[in-house]
């Protein structure tokens, strides 16, 4: 079984044409999300196996893994919602699960959070879902500083007319983009999508990725994205991450690991 | 299942209910203070519930009147029908029948409410914005049925007094002031602090439970389901065995 890096070595020595232009890592060496052998099990369940990872500043990570493979968890470990069992987890350099909860929030304000369901607050119109952040980090309290986020906010993703609206006369597209305005309404350093293009037609699912692509550039963002989605995955990812086993299976680029020869690293691209 | 694991399971719920609540209680002392949501569970819970708690008892006041009627006629007694009415209502109908009113209403509500938040990340969300959702959702919610409760509970006293009244004039002929100075001449205060007091406790047992059954939800949308259900079972349950407890407590006082 091929480790991550020696796959990497191996295919990196390839001349490759990149789908997304720059190839994996970036041109900045800072490391701002670090996990050192990080174990994490639910009974006997061992989801994340010895897991070893670096978000470099700048750089999309794509990781890919089947359903239950423990993607999800690993993000939830990385944002502070989850406790892994042992290994190391830094964000920002700061040790995550030993943080206390205020300067947990602190990073939780650098770090925003997509989730596979959007997590729209059904209670609440799309402008009091946007505010609910800023507000609860303290952050602009004057209403013309908050209307001003919100507006800019819901521009970037194109949807500053539904500011008023419930999020149940939405649709299914509109809510992940109202709850990735809600995501960048922090501007975040780093974004952490989980599955955000799951239940999208292909065309919404485009359109996603792209303007998490447009996101990443205009606020020169670090994402971790959990996707099966391979159009996705083309767009957006400067580096693939191989979740298989609850080990990094394999680590590369999108061109890198379509070359593999490996079945399991194979059987996504097929 | 056998009647073992069903136990066991009863006993570890019991114990999962206790720490829940234990951390309800250390929560609530801990700033900050959610005094804006607190306020918005009050008027949910309380104003929004005061319609359906006001016709249920003064529906139950004017059939308790009805029917009480025939006996007290048959012992001549038909004059203490408002001192018998009242006490009963006001001791226990009233606050027992707004209470169940309220586990069902509130229970599943509450229930159903935290548990699709739960299914769908809401509280994942909230904990990464910054918030605290246990004390956000849990101690807000608790603490308005805790206080909410016993208003619609005394409400509830008042309407099924008048219900009695409505039902009083039906058959015969009671007139406003007589019923009205007979049912205050036949309460105590014996009668009321009691039925009071355990009312605080109802709102209590009615919200931790929506919210332990809603905040614990699992397996997505059935579980939200099965959360609100069980709210409003479990709730009830508890109603009953705070009232028993609570004419224990009131007999062994005195107070019966």
């Amino acid at each position: 079984m091929p480790t991550c890096l020696d796959l990497h070595d191996m295919l990196a020595e390839t001349e490759i044409i990149q789908e997304k232009s720059g190839t994996s890592g970036t041109d900045s060496s800072e490391s701002v999300i670090h996990l050192g052998k990080l174990n994490k099990s639910f009974g006997d369940n061992h989801v994340l196996r010895d897991f070893d990872f670096d978000l470099y500043a700048g750089e999309n990570v794509v990781v890919l893994g089947k359903s239950g493979s423990g993607k999800s968890v690993l993000i939830k470990c990385i944002i502070g919602l989850m406790k892994p069992d042992s290994g190391t987890l830094t964000v920002f350099g700061k040790d995550i699960p030993e943080l206390p909860h205020q300067e947990l929030d602190q990073i939780r304000m650098r770090v925003g959070f997509l989730f596979q369901s959007n997590a729209l607050y059904d209670s609440m119109t799309v402008r009091e879902n946007l505010e609910f952040p800023l507000r609860r980090h303290g952050l602009h309290t004057t209403k013309e500083q908050v209307d001003e986020l919100v507006l800019e906010a819901l521009t970037n993703v194109g949807l500053a007319e539904t500011v008023d609206m419930m999020p149940s006369e939405l649709s299914g597209g509109m809510r992940k983009r109202i709850a990735l305005a809600r995501t960048l309404i922090l501007k975040p350093e780093i974004i952490l999508y989980d599955e955000p293009t799951t239940g999208l037609d292909p065309i919404t699912g485009k359109e996603i990725s792209n303007l998490m692509n447009m996101v990443q550039k205009k606020y020169n963002a670090s994402s971790v994205i959990i996707t099966h989605d391979m159009t996705t995955v083309r767009i957006i990812a400067d580096r693939i991450i191989m979740l298989i086993d609850g080990t990094c299976y394999a680590d590369g680029t999108y061109d890198e690991l379509r070359k593999s020869d490996d079945k399991k690293v194979k059987q996504f691209f097929e | 299942m056998s009647a073992a694991t069903a136990w066991r399971n009863v006993l570890s719920e019991t114990g999962d209910i206790a720490r829940f609540t234990g951390r309800f209680f250390r929560e609530f002392f801990r700033p900050r203070y959610e005094f804006a949501e607190f306020l918005k569970q009050c008027f949910s819970i309380g104003y929004q519930s005061l319609p359906l708690v006001a016709l249920t008892a003064f529906i139950m006041g004017l059939v308790i009147t009805i029917q009480s009627r025939p006996t007290l006629v048959e012992f001549g007694a038909e004059a203490w029908l408002p001192k018998m009415v009242s006490v009963s209502l006001v001791r226990e109908i009233a606050p027992v029948i707004s209470a169940l009113i309220c586990a069902g209403k509130i229970g599943s509500s509450i229930g159903a409410e935290l548990g699709s938040m739960k299914v769908t990340e809401q509280i994942d969300a909230m904990e990464v914005s910054g918030t605290n959702p246990f004390k956000f959702l849990v101690v807000t919610r608790v603490l308005a049925t805790t206080l909410m409760i016993p208003v619609l509970g005394i409400l509830a006293d008042a309407v099924s007094l008048y219900g009695g009244y409505i039902g009083a004039n039906i058959r015969g002929v009671v007139s406003w002031d007589l019923y009205w100075s007979q049912c205050f001449d036949a309460l105590k205060y014996g009668d009321v602090i009691p039925a009071v007091t355990k009312t605080f406790f109802f709102g209590f047992a009615i919200g931790i439970i929506g919210c332990y059954k809603g905040y614990n939800t699992q397996k997505g949308t059935e579980g939200v389901g099965i959360s609100a259900n069980s709210a409003v079972v479990v709730s009830s349950l508890l109603v009953f065995m705070i009232d028993l407890i609570a004419v224990q407590i009131a007999d062994l006082f005195g107070l019966t």
